[in-house]
Formats: C-alpha cells, sequence, structure tokens
C-alpha cells in the first residue's frame, strides 16, 4: 500500500480551503484532481516543445510527435492493448462513444437488428444507442438492475438473438457503483456473433483493466476521471474491427494522399484523429498514467474498497439516510448514492459545501436509472479516488449529521 | 437549530416554512393556464394551474411539484400572492422578481409590496441556486404565454 499523506501533497489543489473549511473532494465520479507530475507535463510541453505533429521535420515537431506517441504507448500498455494503434484519442468518453455510432455502427446495423445495453448506463452510453437504432431501422434493448443493484444476467441468453449485432454496456456505474462482470459479457456478446463495448469511463481510474483479458471490441474512457487533463479520452478498439472501419471525421491529418477528386486514409489509428489533436492534454494523459502506475492500480482499488467499507458503516449512523448500491465490495466501487428523508439532495449539497465538502448531486447523467428505476427525482452522490482518507468520510458524516439536524428541526416545527 | 454558518441567509425560516408546508397545494381540476417546469440540472418539478375570473383576474391557484426547499418555497410564495392579479400584472410580477435574482435594488416599498418574497433576497448570494427560486416564476411566464398563445 501506499501512504495516502504522501500521496495527497501530489496534488496541490488539495490544500486549498472553500468556505473557510479544508476542501473534502468527493466528486470523483464527476472529475478526479490532478497531481503536480501531471500538470508540470502540460506546462513543460507549452514552455519547451510546443509544435504540431506529425509533419514538422523540425525539432520541436519530432520531440512534439515523440512525446505524443510515447503518451499512447503508456496508455496501451496501462489498459494491456496488443499495441498503440488500437488506440485512438479523443476528447472523452461520449465522443469516443459516438465515434463508434457513427463509424461501426453506421455501417453495420441494419433493419431488424439489435444492440443491447443496460438499465444503469450513463447518456452517453444510451443516447448514441437510441440514435443508432432509429437510424438503422434496429431496436435497443436493455439488461435488467437487479434488486441487489447488480447488473441482472438471468435475463441475458434470451436478450442476445441472432440478430444483436452490438453489446455496449459499463463496467462501473457511476450512480450505483456496480461493477458489472464485463469478461462474462463479452463472451455472450461473442456466442451470437455480437460485437462487445465497454463504456470503462469509471472502471480505468480506479481498477485494473485488461482489454486483451476482457476481450471487448471497443473500450472507452476518458482522461479526466483519471488525474488526466479535461479533454483527452480513449477509444480502444481490436485490430480486425478497427481495420474494417470507415473514418468518422475527414480532414487534415488523416489522410494519405489527397486529389482535387478524391483522398486516401492514412495508417491506422492516424485514419480516425481528423485535425491537429490535443497533444498537451495526450502528454498529460500519459504523465498521469504514469503515477496511477507508480502507485498501482490494484493498492488504488485495495485502498477505495477499505474506504467505500468504512464509508458504508458509518453511512448507518444516520438513520434518515438511504444508500443505493450493491452492499457487496467485490462488484462495487467507490461510489455512495444516498438521499435523506424529504431533504433534497440540493440542500443537501449546500450544506455540505459550506463545510468545505464536495459532493454531487441530481440525476448524474443517468436519468432514467435514477427516475424510471429508483424512483427518486434525484440523489446525493459521494465518490473516492486514490488521495480520500477516513478523516473526509468523517467530515462527510458530520456535515451530513449537521444537515439532518437542521432541516429535521425545520420539518418538525410546524408538526 | 441555526442554519449553518453562511446559509442563513438562504434558508431563512420563513422559507423553511413554505418548503415544509408549502401553500396553494393540488392541481386545479378546469384550469385556463397550466404550466409545467422542469429543471434537468437538479430535477425540480413544479406544476402550475390557475383558473380565471370573469373580470379576467386571477381567481384560483393551485402548484404541485417536487424538489428542492428553495424551488417548492419560492414558488408556493408565488402562489400567495397571485390571486386578484390580471395577467399583464402577474407578468410584471415576474419581470419584478428576475429582476430581485438579477441584483436589482429593492426599495421599501418594493418589499413592503411583496412580503414574504424578500426572503429570498439571500439566494442571489448563492448563485446556483438561482435558478430553484425561478423555477415557479418561469414556469408562470410559460403558462401565461402559452395561454395568451392560444386563446389570440
Amino acid at each position: 500500500m501506499y501512504d495516502v499523506s504522501a500521496v495527497r501533497n501530489d496534488f496541490p489543489i488539495l490544500s486549498r480551503q472553500v468556505n473557510g473549511k479544508p476542501l473534502v473532494y468527493l466528486d470523483n465520479a464527476a472529475t478526479s484532481q490532478k497531481p503536480q507530475s501531471m500538470i508540470d507535463a502540460l506546462v513543460d510541453y507549452y514552455s519547451r516543445y510546443n509544435s504540431n505533429v506529425h509533419r514538422g521535420v523540425h525539432t520541436l515537431s519530432m520531440e512534439a510527435t515523440d512525446a505524443y506517441e510515447l503518451a499512447r504507448q503508456k496508455i496501451a500498455t496501462f489498459i494491456n492493448a496488443p499495441s498503440p494503434d488500437n488506440l485512438i484519442f479523443v476528447r472523452n468518453t461520449s465522443e469516443a462513444i459516438n465515434l463508434v455510432a457513427y463509424s461501426w455502427a453506421a455501417a453495420n446495423l441494419k433493419k431488424g437488428d439489435r444492440v443491447v445495453s443496460t438499465e444503469m448506463e450513463h447518456h452517453s452510453n444510451l443516447v448514441p444507442w437510441q440514435h443508432a437504432v432509429a437510424e438503422a431501422g434496429a431496436e435497443l434493448k436493455l439488461m435488467k438492475m437487479a434488486e441487489d443493484y447488480s447488473l441482472d444476467l438471468s435475463e441475458l441468453d434470451e436478450l442476445l438473438t441472432p440478430q444483436t449485432k452490438l453489446v455496449a454496456f459499463t463496467q462501473m456505474s457511476n450512480v450505483l457503483g456496480t461493477i458489472t462482470p464485463a469478461k462474462e459479457i463479452v463472451a455472450a456478446a461473442h456466442r451470437v456473433g455480437a460485437l462487445a463495448l465497454v463504456d470503462a469511463a469509471q472502471s480505468v481510474p480506479h481498477i485494473a483493466v485488461d482489454v486483451q483479458d476482457l476481450d471487448c471490441d471497443f473500450l472507452a474512457f476518458s482522461g479526466h476521471k483519471m488525474a488526466g487533463p479535461m479533454g483527452i479520452g480513449v477509444l480502444y478498439v481490436k485490430s480486425e474491427v478497427l481495420e474494417q472501419m470507415e473514418p468518422f471525421l475527414r480532414g487534415g491529418e488523416m489522410v494519405l494522399e489527397v486529389t482535387y477528386e478524391k483522398a486516401t486514409w492514412a495508417d491506422l489509428p492516424m485514419k480516425f484523429e481528423a485535425g491537429t489533436p490535443s497533444v498537451a492534454d495526450s502528454i498529460g494523459l500519459g504523465a498521469a498514467v504514469d503515477y496511477l502506475t507508480a502507485l498501482g492500480m490494484d493498492n488504488i482499488r485495495q485502498h477505495e474498497v477499505e474506504l467505500t467499507t468504512y464509508a458504508l458503516e458509518r453511512f448507518k449512523e444516520l438513520e434518515e439516510v438511504t444508500t443505493y448500491g450493491p452492499t457487496d465490495m467485490s462488484i462495487r466501487g467507490g461510489v455512495v448514492s444516498f438521499t435523506m428523508g424529504n431533504v433534497h439532495p440540493h440542500d443537501i449539497g449546500q450544506v455540505l459545501d459550506q463545510a468545505g465538502v464536495a459532493i454531487r448531486t441530481g440525476h448524474h447523467c443517468a436519468m432514467p436509472l435514477v427516475r424510471s428505476r429508483l424512483h427518486l427525482p434525484a440523489t446525493a452522490r459521494a465518490s473516492f479516488y486514490l488521495y480520500n482518507t477516513e478523516a473526509e468520510v468523517d467530515a462527510l458524516i458530520d456535515g451530513l449529521k449537521t444537515t439532518s439536524r437542521f432541516f429535521g428541526d425545520a420539518s418538525s416545527r410546524r408538526s | 437549530m441555526q442554519a449553518p454558518d453562511g446559509l442563513d441567509d438562504l434558508y431563512q425560516d420563513i422559507i423553511l416554512d413554505h418548503w415544509r408546508s408549502p401553500h396553494n397545494q393540488g392541481a386545479l381540476e378546469h384550469p385556463h393556464l397550466h404550466g409545467e417546469g422542469f429543471n434537468p440540472f437538479c430535477g425540480d418539478q413544479i406544476d402550475l394551474t390557475m383558473t380565471l375570473g370573469e373580470d379576467g383576474r386571477i381567481n384560483d391557484v393551485g402548484f404541485v411539484g417536487q424538489g428542492c426547499s428553495i424551488s417548492q418555497a419560492s414558488a408556493s410564495m408565488l402562489s400567495d400572492q397571485l390571486k386578484g392579479k390580471t395577467l399583464d400584472e402577474a407578468e410584471a410580477f415576474v419581470r419584478m422578481f428576475k429582476g430581485i435574482m438579477q441584483g436589482e435594488e429593492v426599495s421599501d416599498e418594493l418589499e413592503e409590496e411583496i412580503g414574504e418574497i424578500a426572503a429570498l433576497q439571500g439566494v442571489k448570494n448563492h448563485p446556483i441556486r438561482i435558478k430553484c427560486a425561478l423555477l415557479g416564476w418561469t414556469t408562470l411566464q410559460d403558462a401565461i404565454s402559452e395561454y395568451r398563445k392560444t386563446a389570440s
């Protein structure tokens, strides 16, 4: 294990105050904070070798290109991709999934086909498929959430018909923390000849992910949730699938030869990276991967399991609070969604903010799950990362006790 | 219990009273005006119904909703003051409240006129909550606009 107090010193933002209190940052499922080494990588790029990539013969361009491609190599190693050429840099998970929807699905989904997803998706892995099936005349079917907040696989065999072309699912729910049996779902998809897309936005930052072990065809994640910069994300695509795909965006950087009439495409993965890429952010993500690798993903996971276990235990002290998500920590990440009697999450978040505690309130970009399955207008959500501490969980619980007392008094005043 | 430090301007007793026991609860059966407001940011919802008397003035108001204390208290306070207003007056009332939320000075006369609603002035110190406070009011504006469209 690592020394959490030493790790905290790596993140400059964690020493700031909010409303006169030390910041307790528990909104990591929305975005994580950044270590100094990642920030330095961005500053170093812009200070020393900012240049466009893949074209100039001058020193700066070669340095920038080398650093950009080294970052791709580091990230490929991090998820155990066979080659860096399997990785396409995009802005974020949503863009990665849209790339698959516009490139692969537009060419391969036909009338009568089926896409299977789940009830616990973030909008980014639901809305693109709603559109893709509507365009193709295909249908979208969903795996259900079970009573214990796990993913219900009991209907999987019926859902996976020979018409199923794609199974697109989250590896970790951003609302419930549920970790899905990704390897099992991928194998089931392949048995009926469907491809499998894994939304790994919440999993890659928190657990060791091996794309070759999962055997998935697509895997998408964002840099900013894993100590990297905003504006950079990754789509991994298996080689034999990628080779069959047409470009999503066309223009500069992605071509081999252009005449006034037509163009041919650059080699993979540049064929899918039209225009000047976000070079600094890619290099920053490479630095973030270095940071996570040095700590060890298994250590990070163990830290978050211990912290979440502690948090769930302390939540039990709050009678009026209900938490949502699996109780089995082997299938749960460091996410705790909760409600507090008739006190709206927005009011909870406001009181906590006054105590320096940052949580998320609302539907967490999973409106159907929160409203139609949990039957809630909104929840409050605390989500942990590698630098959070038990003392911060204590600050959360103290803040919730204050919230409860204050609104409890207010609600009993008239009754 | 005293509001947590720094929040006493937001969570005033009168606001919490309206949150606990909102006034004019329910949906009117045959409303002349109907508006539905939704704030996707936090999931707040307001359903507002009103009837007009023969003199064209609002003679009954009902609202149902769910959401944070500020959105529901603000809608409750608004509903108290709508009865007897013409639609023009109601629209001017909405403009007045939006002005307050945008930081316009509230004169003593205005403070007198708006009564309990003055307690919502603290919301403007918490910009992210302004949308919550406005939800009932924008729903009212939408209902009036819709009514004018279909009535003309």
